[in-house]
């Protein structure tokens, strides 16, 4: 085994804005835009002024058998590294040197093809991941089984539920024997059995001495599978320690960043169209009226304020623990005769909790706010809170209460 | 290696898988040209290009109700809408030939052409997925659906062989040119769909100008007309389009009549390796940025 598996040097990934994205050029724009400046270099040099790095001066060194966990807020760029590493694009800047075979799971299911059978997708996505015929034999036994799909080997892939198909493509990549695993957000699939089952497969290729670096949003995983966290800010290490101190730190400045004037950020939803942007989020009990400080079984008012009206406004907020698990998703999309629309509420949109039955502790909330059927903003941690000990439903709260919530509920027993 | 070895000795097939030992890539900006023409790189992931040419063979008629038949279906049916027009209608000469023969000849190389190149220049979009999550010489997909065409191919030889016996022709040694004929169509449509292909990733205006330039390329082409009706120095020169040389060689080939075209095969021979080569280099150039777009 080399000592080291990963060594990044001053790596930098530049993406030319406008370009990539939300949409192509055509050609016709590309010809009159050199109609207009003939004698700029525009191919090689781009537009300058709306460059961004993704990536800047990255320079970090992992030793084989690490697995090490990236962490940061969307754009930080986490999906970029592991990009540049497992070859699907080119840094602009700097280098990293890779030693040994990379297998990296990007997405779970590339690959697939849905006119082909199950025994001939095995074959085809194997080798998309980088394995060699003889092993994909070799192991083909053994992924079938942990599949559980033997008696649908021959049927095509677009027959199988959805569930089959997933279990499928993680199977065939999780049989894969490279000296370096890359997996970015792939446990999230399936149902709860199947990812319990992933997430021991993950555990052993861990265990197995193998180098992994890993991106997932629910920090409960990746501080269950990584020893080492690598905290990434605007394409910089901010952190780079244990897991525990690296999450720690993260969440930190996940707090910060959560600043009054939410329009600083800029770590947005990608596919945001940014036409209207929210500017400050906050949940507020409704007698004291603090902010950020809520009582359990209180009722408490999420109040997000955007900075333009549009027709049509939809609001989704996520309420996510201290260790980056969804609690519950609010949606106004889901619309109920209580809901009310006025113009008299301007740039203001309410969502009332008639008794909040959260479990005390730290939360957050992740916003995402839509008009005209798209996306205009997309904001992670957008907001802190505590909730105060309180009682749901009348009732006091065990003082060992499992999970985040409780519910208001009645007991019929034997006197 | 050796502990794993030891964990999966119950499967007696591993042993005699042999892993590479672990080798170090620098991963750099790259200037010039660096994958398509570094071989190693390719044959590295000889496998997946086998794997990707067989996924387009087998899903290429999957779910048809006449299947592999459309192989052939697609230049008979040419053959007969073109005799009637204009071989019957129009009477344009055939050199003496039975026209539908005379179409039927030139179709075959012609409909496995002009198919690659229209799946080819798509072939990196319709195959995004792969493309912006999983690296690989990217040169593959345009590739498999070239040599996915081959097996087309062969089918439509074999029925235009049969018809020229049962219409009594007997083909001559002249046969024996026809691999350099393939390598000369096979050439060319890699060359013309890769960079095709490369474009269509920054502009999707390819898909629409692709099928368009390809009925304007079937009539700057001999096949419903012979090149023998064109004077010289034209005639000759018409070759640069290397379509020229493959179908004249196709009917010389097949039929077994006439002169051998070695004028115009070896013109469409030289264009067609600028072609390959200037299409694979320009795709090189740029597929770099592939994930980057797509």
């Amino acid at each position: 085994m080399p000592e080291i598996a990963i060594e990044t040097h001053e790596l930098g990934k530049r993406y030319t804005l406008g370009l990539q994205g939300r949409g192509y050029g055509t050609l016709r724009e590309s010809l009159v835009e050199a109609a207009r400046k003939p004698f700029s270099r525009r191919g090689r040099e781009g537009r300058k002024g709306d460059q961004l790095w993704a990536l800047h001066d990255l320079s970090m060194t992992i030793r084989s058998g690490e697995v090490v966990g990236l962490i940061g807020h969307n754009g930080a760029g986490k999906s970029t590294l592991l990009k540049i590493l497992s070859r699907i694009t080119e840094p602009s800047a700097g280098y990293a040197d890779v030693t040994g075979r990379v297998g990296s799971l990007l997405e779970v299911g590339t690959g697939f093809h849905p006119e082909l059978t199950g025994r001939e997708n095995i074959f085809l996505n194997g080798s998309i991941l980088g394995m060699r015929k003889a092993e994909i034999r070799a192991r083909f036994d053994e992924i079938v089984e942990f599949a559980e799909i033997a008696r649908f080997l021959d049927t095509p892939v677009k027959r199988y539920s959805s569930g089959m198909s997933v279990r499928l493509a993680f199977a065939v990549a999780a049989h894969l024997e490279p000296e370096i695993l890359l997996v970015d957000e792939v446990l999230a699939v399936g149902d709860a059995a199947f990812q319990r089952k992933s997430l021991g497969k993950m555990n052993e290729v861990a265990k197995e001495g193998r180098t992994v670096v890993f991106v997932s949003h629910n920090l409960a995983i990746i501080q269950a599978l990584c020893t080492r966290g690598v905290l990434l800010e605007r394409g910089e290490v901010k952190a780079d320690a244990p897991i525990v101190e690296a999450i720690d730190h993260y969440l930190r400045t996940l707090e910060s960043a959560a600043s009054d004037n939410l329009l600083e950020r800029t770590d947005r939803d990608s596919r945001a169209y940014d036409e209207t942007l929210v500017r400050r989020l906050s949940i507020e009990d409704v007698s004291s009226g603090h902010p950020n400080v809520v009582v359990a079984g209180r009722p408490a008012t999420i109040v997000v304020e955007v900075t333009e009206q549009l027709p049509t406004m939809e609001c989704q907020l996520t309420i996510v623990n201290s260790l980056g698990q969804p609690v519950c998703t609010l949606d106004s999309e889901m619309s109920a005769p209580v809901d009310v629309r006025s113009p008299e509420l301007g740039t203001r949109i309410e969502c009332a909790i008639d008794s909040l039955p959260l479990l005390p502790g730290r939360y957050r909330i992740d916003v995402l706010v839509k008009a005209k059927r798209h996306i205009q903003d997309g904001l992670q941690a957008a907001a802190f809170f505590d909730v105060e000990p309180g009682m749901i439903g009348d009732r006091p709260l065990a003082a060992e209460a499992a999970g985040d919530v409780s519910l208001p509920h009645s007991w019929r027993l034997p006197a | 290696m050796l502990e794993r070895m030891e964990t999966t000795t119950a499967q007696t097939r591993e042993e005699a898988v042999a892993f590479p030992p672990p080798e170090t890539i620098r991963l750099r900006p790259t200037k010039g040209f660096s994958r398509v023409l570094a071989p190693k790189e390719l044959w590295r992931y000889r496998d997946l290009a086998g794997q990707i040419a067989l996924r387009d063979i087998t899903i290429r008629y999957r779910q048809t109700a006449l299947g592999g038949a459309w192989a052939v279906l697609q230049p008979i049916g040419f053959m007969v809408v073109f005799s009637l027009i204009f071989g019957n209608v129009a009477g344009i000469s055939s050199n003496g030939l039975p026209y539908p023969l005379f179409s039927l000849s030139a179709l075959v190389p012609w409909v496995f052409f002009s198919n690659a190149l229209l799946l080819g220049s798509d072939s990196l979009v319709s195959n995004s997925a792969l493309v912006s999550k999983i690296y690989f010489p990217r040169i593959f997909m345009p590739m498999g659906v070239v040599v996915a065409g081959f097996v087309d191919l062969a089918i439509s030889i074999v029925i235009l062989m049969i018809i020229v016996f049962a219409w009594g022709f007997v083909p001559s040694l002249a046969i024996l040119a026809l691999p350099l004929l393939v390598v000369i169509a096979a050439a060319t449509a890699l060359g013309v769909s890769s960079a095709l292909s490369a474009i269509n990733v920054r502009y999707r205006d390819v898909r629409y100008v692709v099928p368009f330039a390809i009925q304007l390329w079937l009539f700057i082409t001999p096949i419903v007309y012979p090149s023998s009706s064109i004077d010289e120095p034209w005639r000759t020169l018409s070759a640069i389009n290397p379509m020229v040389g493959v179908v004249e060689g196709f009917r010389w080939a097949t039929l077994g009549t006439g002169n051998a075209p070695w004028d115009l095969i070896g013109i469409s021979a030289l264009s067609a390796a600028v072609l390959f080569v200037a299409g694979l280099a320009y795709f090189d150039r740029v597929e770099r940025a592939f994930a980057d777009f797509v």
